[in-house]
């Protein structure tokens, strides 16, 4: 029997089934694979640190108008960069939502998330993170309008109030209202930015989250004097860059980074003195913070001038806050330096 | 693979060969295929599971439904049980079900009037009405729903704040808190009106079901609608006279920042209503078009000559038919409006998708949450499903 | 409904046919005015459609503000807040409609997205010629879609490189959509005939597929895609978010498109099947050549119009944070001085979704009809 012609439909059927098997690994970014155990090889080989950032929060994470990523915990990706790879620019920034960002951090898609996370007892052990240090003392509170006449967080009995779903914030919420026997009508809306937008239209009395948020906020209103933000500071919340729990060495780089910066500002190393003071400075420890003495970063896996790098790209930590945050309105309050009266930021001794 | 050859002869009797292990024997083929295609399927989710499985164990993520039994924590504006934070995660998962249910019977039973007033208007001799019903299709149709529910989320925002609430009738509230109405305040008289009337309704469908049985009989025609009107009104007002006629109404009034008192729509409730409702209403319209165009011209025309009015001749002779074509996409729209409702999560409405999205978000644990969405809508789809293909079943038996 | 006889009063003598029983009046009287209730029911639509109108053209057109003023890069809308909802502020609109088309990629490059949604459209309009249904369709779906890619990120024919992150806009829902069909099309065809196949393993894998597909909603489809694809694979393995939800809506695509298909394959008259199989053809022949090209064909109107249902459906990958047509609208009214603009900005997305949804359904309605032609009596 004759053989037919292959038949035009399935020549045509078959190519474009060639052409999915074809695209589909080649438009998955196979990446040089990166198991717990040597996040920080992983990082070398690509050349690049994936950073999980904020979607959009002035003063912490935002794309400027040019499309740069800019905020304090986009410097420390960057601070974190320059320590492992010498130069703070080699960042992939990966915006995660609030919902995304766990698993996002726990599948390896990023090194790092530096996004508002409040360190948790349960997400230290049963997420499977660790949180590498504090880099900011935030506690959450409410912000009203001035209009509503109320002074303190007691008056708000009655009240409905704007509150981003599956934070702490949300829970830490309800515990007040319990503990001080208020009720309330949440509004509870996922997106930053549509519950902005409720309190702002007035669907809700007062809006919470972290006061930095809140500062955030309403530095960026037209007329941030039409609002408020009460005293009362409901819960504690100490946020800092998390990484995959199991992998040590890359915790302890992005813990002594942040120690590092803070240090830095304790010996007033700055991004202006900092090759000056590496190469003259005569104190002990300045000395072995910025390599010529100790083989500190050896120790850590890296660059011994791990902290010339990211002094020179980002700065020390009060820098770093006064670029970022100080601008849209917060105070240094409890992340002013350990010498300060009510200041918590403390750096161990670099030895 | 291929049905089994034309020959008639063998359609007759069908062929009962020996299995031959040769590659020419149909059946060997088929196994041979079946075998590869479900070993390849196998491996592929025997892969993804062994690499979730590997994952979950690697970075110590806890998995199991054990923190159904913990603390939700999380706080609920609109709930139909009642419900406290301090309630665990299973209570709260039950709220936002309870609230999927809420939004989707109702939005369901409001489509399908708004519906087939417009998929009938569409068809009416009236140039302005059935230009109007097709453009409220075309657009509506044409538009995403995510787009429409912002828009009417937008709009219930831009509304006045409770201290300058609209107030159309007294006692009726309309700011950007939602709706308020005065609600009767419940007593046991209201829940025996209630269950009276209910008694009502089925002892009007059985009064009714008698007199369509001796009308085969006799002939005779038999009002039903006075001892419809007894039973289904008469009956619970005696009930609540009886019981002392408790009359105490909830006015909502402002108090602090809100309304106190009285019944609430929220916002978000009411803008996804109106969203699904006008979105799925639009399509309902065009499955009733269909439909009733579905029956011929000559079934109006021979009921018309039979001297039926023309409200009759809907009624008796094209909706029974018209039923059978419009049942099942019917049933696809009602299914389609179950799974949009799933929108609500955009718009601060706490249904299921909400919840469980909350409750993964804080317990950490991504697969069991999605696990438990899938697994509500899966039933409840199946349960649409299940129902309308009775009534699809029920109404085709009338056909003889 | 209402009742249309008209009693016009037989007269003694014969005359032509009165001015009322032809012409524009028996128009008028036929479709708006037949009797009372239509009469009533005319007027009052009348008169709310013409306030209506007149309401939406003060409101959208005399108004309005067409532009602001925009000293150091923040745009001065205290003009459009005075108006307090009585004119739109389509000055949003000229001020963002570049950030809402193409969102954050490059401002310089926009030519390059505003070129990708042109070779969409030329896509979609040569797809819709009957010349082009062939196997000439694939060769042309693979240059453009190659070339669309080839432009989005660059890096070759000295095209900057543009990362994923940075695409948005009207682009990303053109790309879910189109690549969606692209893929999900001949998985759909694969499932439906494999749910008519004769062989029960291959027969449960796809409706087992098909009915869990349609059974949830395509959000739950997408949080997996956002949230737990990522643990599916092996570590240090990553497939970006972009194409995750990608992958989501072909899955989700395929299912219902494999529904539509399967539609067409039981259309098909049983001798076609039972010709075929006389002929002594092999499955995949007769699949081939006699059953696949007659039930597709049959099957192209309904074919658009769930396409028209998931073209919709990509805004919803909103949820999951991806930025696409309504993602962007959103982002663009984020800034202070923009906020409360919604209604303006949902209008003129709206506008674009229309266009696109409009036109393929009118297509299909034209299609639907002249492939019906034939039946007709």
């Amino acid at each position: 029997m004759k053989m037919p012609s292959r038949p035009t439909f399935l020549r045509g059927l078959g190519a474009a089934l060639l052409a999915t098997a074809i695209a589909l690994p080649a438009a998955a970014q196979q990446q040089p694979a990166a198991p717990a155990s040597s996040t920080i090889d992983a990082i070398r080989a690509r050349g690049t640190l994936v950073c999980g950032v904020n979607t959009g929060l002035a003063g912490f994470a935002q794309p400027d108008s040019q499309g740069v990523w800019r905020g304090f915990d986009v410097d420390y990706c960057r601070a974190v960069a320059a320590a492992l790879l010498g130069d703070a620019n080699k960042v992939r920034y990966v915006p995660a939502t609030a919902q995304a960002r766990f698993t996002a951090l726990q599948s390896g898609e990023v090194d790092i998330l530096a996004r508002n996370t409040t360190w948790t007892l349960s997400r230290d052990t049963s997420l499977g993170f660790d949180f590498a240090a504090i880099t900011f003392f935030d506690g959450q509170g409410f912000m009203v309008k001035r209009s509503l006449g109320v002074n303190n967080a007691a008056q708000l009995d009655g009240a409905t109030i704007c509150v981003q779903p599956g934070t702490t914030t949300e829970q830490n919420l309800t515990d007040w209202a319990r503990a001080n026997r208020i009720r309330f009508t949440p509004v509870v809306i996922e997106r930053l930015e549509d519950n902005i937008n409720a309190y702002l239209a007035g669907r809700c009395d007062a809006y919470t989250t972290d006061v930095s948020g809140l500062a955030a906020t309403r530095a960026v209103q037209a007329n941030p004097n039409d609002h408020v933000i009460l005293p009362e500071v409901i819960s504690k919340e100490p946020l800092g860059p998390l990484v995959r729990h199991g992998d040590q060495r890359f915790a302890d780089l992005v813990r002594w980074v942040h120690f590092g910066l803070v240090g830095a500002e304790e010996l007033g190393i700055t991004t202006a003195n900092v090759q000056e003071m590496a190469a003259s400075d005569a104190r002990p420890e300045v000395q072995r913070m910025l390599g010529r003495n100790g083989d500190l970063g050896r120790m850590l896996g890296v660059d011994n001038a791990w902290m010339v790098n990211v002094i020179r790209s980002v700065g020390n930590y009060g820098e770093v806050f006064a670029r970022n945050l100080t601008p849209i309105g917060i105070q240094r309050g409890p992340n002013a330096l350990w010498t300060t009266p009510g200041g918590l930021q403390y750096a161990p001794p670099f030895r | 693979m291929s049905d089994a050859t034309a020959d008639p002869r063998f359609r007759r009797k069908p062929p009962k060969r020996p299995l031959r292990l040769s590659w020419a024997d149909e059946r060997i083929r088929g196994i041979f295929w079946q075998i590869i295609v479900v070993g390849i399927v196998g491996t592929i989710v025997w892969w993804l599971w062994s690499n979730t499985a590997h994952n979950l164990e690697v970075r110590r993520i806890a998995t199991g439904f054990g923190f159904l039994h913990r603390e939700a924590g999380l706080p609920i504006a609109e709930s139909l049980i009642s419900y406290e934070p301090t309630d665990t995660y299973l209570r709260a998962l039950t709220v936002g079900v309870l609230n999927t249910l809420k939004v989707a019977v109702i939005g369901i039973v409001l489509a399908t009037i708004i519906g087939t007033a417009i998929g009938i208007a569409r068809l009416s001799r009236n140039f302005l009405v059935a230009k109007i019903a097709g453009f409220y299709v075309e657009v509506i149709r044409d538009l995403p729903l995510l787009l429409q529910l912002l828009f009417w989320y937008t709009i219930m925002q831009s509304l006045p704040g409770p201290r300058q609430a609209m107030q159309p009738v007294d006692g009726v509230f309309l700011s950007n808190r939602g709706f308020k109405v005065p609600a009767l305040v419940w007593e046991n008289a209201h829940t025996a009106a209630a269950l009276a009337f209910v008694a009502g309704i089925v002892l009007t469908w059985l009064y009714a079901r008698a007199a369509r049985a001796k009308r085969m009989i006799d002939g005779q025609p038999r009002k039903v609608w006075p001892a419809a009107v007894a039973l289904v009104l008469g009956l619970p007002i005696l009930t609540w006279q009886v019981m002392g006629a408790p009359w105490e109404i909830d006015w909502p009034a402002l108090r602090g920042f809100n309304f106190r008192g009285g019944l609430t729509v929220s916002p978000e409730f009411f803008a996804l209503l109106v969203g699904l409702v006008t979105y799925t209403a639009a399509f309902i319209a065009e499955v009733v078009r269909a439909g009733i165009l579905s029956v011929s011209l000559g079934q109006w025309e021979a009921a018309q000559a039979l001297g039926l009015r023309s409200g009759s001749v809907l009624r008796l002779i094209v909706m029974p038919q018209a039923l059978r074509v419009i049942i099942p996409p019917m049933t696809s729209n009602y299914l389609n409006l179950t799974k949009n409702s799933s929108l609500a999560v955009a718009i601060g409405y706490q249904d299921i998708v909400s919840i469980a999205n909350t409750t993964l978000n804080q317990t950490g644990q991504a697969i069991e949450g999605i696990a438990i969405i899938m697994l509500v809508y899966l039933t409840i789809s199946l349960s649409i499903s299940l129902f309308m293909n009775w009534y699809n079943a029920r109404i085709a038996l009338v056909e003889r | 409904m209402s009742d249309i006889t008209v009693n016009t009063p037989i007269g003694s003598e014969p005359r032509s046919a009165p001015i009322t029983a032809v012409g524009p009046i028996a128009w008028l009287r036929a479709n708006l005015f037949s009797g009372w209730l239509s009469t009533a029911v005319t007027l009052v639509i009348g008169y709310v459609l013409v306030r209506a109108v007149m309401g939406f053209v003060d409101w959208a057109f005399v108004n309005a503000i067409w532009s602001v003023p925009v000293t150091n890069g923040v745009a001065q809308t205290q003009a459009c807040r005075e108006l307090h909802g009585s004119g739109a502020c389509w000055a949003v609109v000229t001020e963002k409609h570049r950030f809402m088309l193409f969102g954050t990629y490059p401002y310089e490059q926009h030519w390059r997205p505003a070129l990708v949604c042109i070779l969409f459209v030329a896509l979609y309009i040569v797809s819709s010629l009957r010349r082009f249904w062939n196997w000439r369709l694939i060769p042309i779906w693979t240059v453009t879609l190659t070339a669309i890619g080839v432009l989005m990120w660059g890096g070759i024919f000295g095209l900057p490189y543009v990362p994923q992150e940075r695409w948005g806009g009207l682009p990303i829902t053109l790309i879910l959509a189109t690549f969606g069909l692209a893929f999900a099309f001949p998985l759909s065809v694969l499932v439906a005939l494999g749910r008519r196949s004769s062989l029960p393993a291959i027969k449960v894998l796809c409706v087992l597929y098909v009915e869990l597909i349609r059974g949830v909603p395509l959000i739950s489809l997408l949080f997996m895609a956002s949230v737990m694809f990522p643990l599916f694979l092996p570590e240090g393995m990553n497939i970006d978010k972009l194409l995750r939800a990608q992958i989501a809506i072909i899955l989700f695509a395929g299912a219902y498109l494999a529904e539509v298909v399967r539609a067409g394959l039981q259309a098909l008259p049983k001798g076609q099947y039972e010709a075929a199989d006389a002929m002594g053809l092999s499955y995949w022949q007769k699949t081939g050549f006699i059953i696949l090209p007659q039930a597709l064909r049959l099957v192209i109107p309904p074919l658009v119009n769930t396409f028209i249902g998931f073209f919709k459906d990509t805004s919803l990958v909103l949820i999951i944070g991806i930025f696409d047509l309504l993602t962007a609208g959103k982002t663009a009214i984020v800034e202070p001085s923009w906020q409360g603009f919604g209604v303006e900005v949902y209008v003129f997305v709206g506008l674009i979704y229309l266009v696109f949804c409009f036109a393929m359904s009118k297509y299909s309605q034209g299609l639907e009809a002249e492939l019906n032609r034939h039946r007709r009596r």
